[in-house]
């Protein structure tokens, strides 16, 4: 795997698009030419290399090319756009729409990212070392599909609109979380290692979610049903079973009704 | 001899009320009387003939104080800064017709930045929820005519649509509800006892920021899981839940109104989301509609000219030319204000020096401010250029659309005396950066 390294040389007066940082549109560019990529500021339309200088080369194909971002980034947002494959590592915080529409490969952000961390994702993995703020792995506007596949580890705390209408993949939230967790899913699977404020599964469908922490106001469609063993995140724990959200409307599965599951730790 | 003119609409709330009677003095200039409207409808006409409005647009001079200008030179100063600005907003629209929207619509497509209107503090939540989830809605007129259950949830019609509950709602007779109020029965929900909640038959004294938890109750109860409610959910005893879905459930006409009790509490589009979802399941056993208690007469407007202009309805990215983008949270006024991330500012019929919070008007303060607004407000006293124009169905007339989006053709009942309307001047303006931007190409 080649590796490419962009240092920051000058920060943006507004915030900047940096939509093409992925290892697709940087594999098998010169550096030259990888400087010559487009960034929006507002309306302005600069050059990548306006404000990041590059070293070491890129790899043929985006599965062979890492890209390294060294310097302060957080009024930059967007990396990682729909990127498919390789790996990008932030040396510091980013701004908004980190791995946004990704379907695969690796980002890793060692401090904050901003919110839509990895809307809409396919596939992949992301980990933020910091905290992660709203609309975690959710949807975009008006769309019933949120996150479908991958990974994200959030190492610190999030906020709200945590997989907001998942179908699929996985989340895990290393700290606390705040309202509205898998809320309208339609599959995949939440954990969240601290507190949650309230909303777990609202209008969810199907999906589950465990909290190892507390939840402060459970919603009344959710009823306990079993407690159960269960592995989360490579250890096993004792949780009640809660089954919801009994206001939601519900698929069947060879005559069995499937509800959505909270798993909160007893 | 004094002029009466019938059938003007008033250019206050989004009741749009279209019945109003005014007479104006024999030159055409003043204001003399109005009728059948509320108190602050009256101040509005009233105000369009007073001695202390502006007619002339203002310059803040390196001093501090307020220059007069021309408009030419307002136009000249504001199409110079929209040219330099990489990123500038132009906010407002709760006060202006359609024509004026579609001109700003153009000036900041040329201008290549962001436009956003009131829903972004109002009903914007409202917006995302109809995304997720649709809009079982009706109008005004069907409500008056069929409605026998009316629900107010989060909104306070006594106080800020004063004219909604007797010519909408609870009060009117219509063609199916001959007996009015007796006949209907009225539904409050609210952490505060109303004026509102005062006329209504039942109150739910919900628990602040927990509406979510009480639409999920309801809607237990309407499929089927009444068995699994808790004793108390949101602070409401569960029998009452039973009580009111029970009502619902044998509504021959029901409709839900909502306010900014939902829109902004925690949760804000997931409370709408899943009022909606209640509409919906209702619908399987009875007739269920809901609406957004709009705020200003033509609030709606912008939403449905952006939305065939653009495809969106507010918080628009137009800096991108050829496509539009939109996404609350990063593209929405008060985020980017926060986030110090404009660097220009046109306030257009609002005024976000009163609604903004502190933190962000200090960062728009810093850049380029133009308040473009009849009246001196907040925002006009600390913007760099105050451009005074005409106020919408007193000096000009034009389409706005009430609060059911349907639209409403507003009269003009006074001479506008020399001033501009919003769709005169935002065009000029455009023409100018029309001619900058081919200077420059």
């Amino acid at each position: 795997m080649e590796t490419v390294t962009m240092t920051l040389v000058q920060h943006p007066e507004l915030y900047l698009e940096c939509y093409s940082v992925t290892p697709d549109l940087f594999a098998g560019k010169s550096l030259a030419e990888i400087a010559d990529l487009p960034a929006h500021e507002g309306k302005i339309v600069w050059k990548l290399g306006d404000f990041f200088k590059f070293d070491g080369k890129s790899g043929a194909t985006a599965a062979e090319t890492r890209i390294i971002v060294n310097g302060d980034v957080h009024k930059m947002k967007r990396f990682g756009q729909q990127m498919t494959a390789g790996e990008i590592l932030i040396n510091s915080a980013a701004d908004m729409y980190v791995g946004c529409w990704m379907r695969g490969g690796k980002i890793t952000v060692k401090g904050n990212a901003d919110a839509f961390l990895g809307i809409a994702m396919e596939g992949g993995e992301i980990t933020v070392e910091g905290d992660a703020t709203n609309h975690v792995g959710s949807a975009y506007r008006g769309d019933w599909r949120g996150m479908s596949g991958g990974l994200i580890r959030v190492k610190g705390k999030a906020g709200n609109d945590i997989g907001t209408a998942m179908t699929g993949g996985t989340i895990i939230i290393e700290g606390d979380a705040f309202i509205h967790v898998l809320t309208h899913a339609d599959g995949g699977t939440v954990i969240i290692k601290g507190d949650v404020e309230g909303r777990v599964g609202g209008q969810m469908v199907k999906g589950d979610a465990y909290v190892l922490g507390k939840i402060l106001y459970p919603l009344p469609g959710f009823k306990k049903v079993a407690t159960v063993e269960k592995e989360c995140d490579g250890q096993t724990y004792t949780f009640d079973q809660y089954i919801g959200d009994l206001g939601e409307r519900k698929g069947k599965k060879k005559g069995e009704v499937i509800y959505g599951n909270i798993y909160l730790k007893a | 001899m004094p002029k009466v003119i019938e059938n003007v609409g008033c250019p206050y709330c989004g009741c749009s009320c279209d019945d109003v009677r005014v007479t104006v003095s024999d030159d055409g200039k003043k204001v003399l009387e109005v009728e059948n409207v509320c108190a602050i409808g009256t101040e509005i006409f009233k105000h369009g003939s007073s001695d202390h409005r502006i007619r002339k647009p203002r310059l803040r001079q390196p001093d501090g104080s307020m220059k007069d200008i021309t408009y030419e030179e307002a136009i000249e100063w504001t199409a110079q800064h929209l040219y330099k600005a990489k990123k500038p907003l132009m906010y407002g629209f709760g006060s202006t017709n359609c024509e004026g929207q579609a001109a700003a619509a153009r000036v900041m497509e040329t201008a290549g930045g962001m436009l956003d209107n009131c829903a972004t503090i109002c009903h914007g939540p409202s917006f995302l929820a109809i995304f997720d989830n649709g809009y079982p809605t009706c109008t005004l007129g069907e409500v008056k005519n069929r409605a026998d259950v009316i629900v107010y949830w989060g909104s306070n019609p006594a106080h800020a649509h004063p004219r909604h509950m007797s010519r909408y709602s609870i009060f009117p007779r219509g063609f199916f509800t001959g007996k009015g109020q007796k006949k209907r029965t009225v539904i409050v929900v609210d952490p505060r006892y109303t004026d509102t909640a005062n006329v209504a038959d039942i109150h739910l004294r919900v628990k602040q920021g927990h509406d979510y938890e009480l639409f999920d109750a309801f809607r237990m109860v309407v499929n089927g899981h009444a068995d699994d409610l808790p004793d108390v959910v949101a602070d409401v005893p569960k029998e009452q839940i039973l009580e009111v879905a029970e009502i619902m459930a044998n509504a021959r006409f029901g409709t839900t109104f909502f306010g900014m009790g939902l829109t902004h509490s925690d949760g804000r589009n997931h409370n709408i989301d899943i009022a909606i979802s209640l509409t919906r399941d209702l619908n399987k056993v009875a007739k269920w509609t809901i609406m957004a208690m709009r705020g200003h007469y033509n609030i709606a407007g912008p939403g449905v000219v952006w939305s065939w202009t653009f495809g969106f309805p507010y918080c628009l990215d137009l800096t991108k030319k050829n496509y539009a983008h939109m996404n609350p949270g990063e593209t929405s006024s008060v985020d980017m204000a926060m986030r110090d991330e404009v660097d220009m500012f046109i306030n257009i019929g609002t005024d976000a020096g009163a609604h903004f919070p502190i933190p962000a008007v200090q960062h728009l303060k810093k850049h380029p401010w133009v308040t473009i607004d009849p009246s001196i407000n907040m925002a006009s006293e600390i913007s760099d250029l105050h451009i005074p124009v005409c106020i919408c169905g007193v000096d000009v007339g034009g389409v706005v659309y009430r609060m059911d989006n349907v639209p409403i053709q507003f009269r003009q009942v006074i001479d506008p005396q020399g001033l501009l309307d919003d769709e005169t001047l935002l065009n000029k303006i455009a023409d100018r950066l029309d001619e900058l931007n081919a200077q420059g190409a």
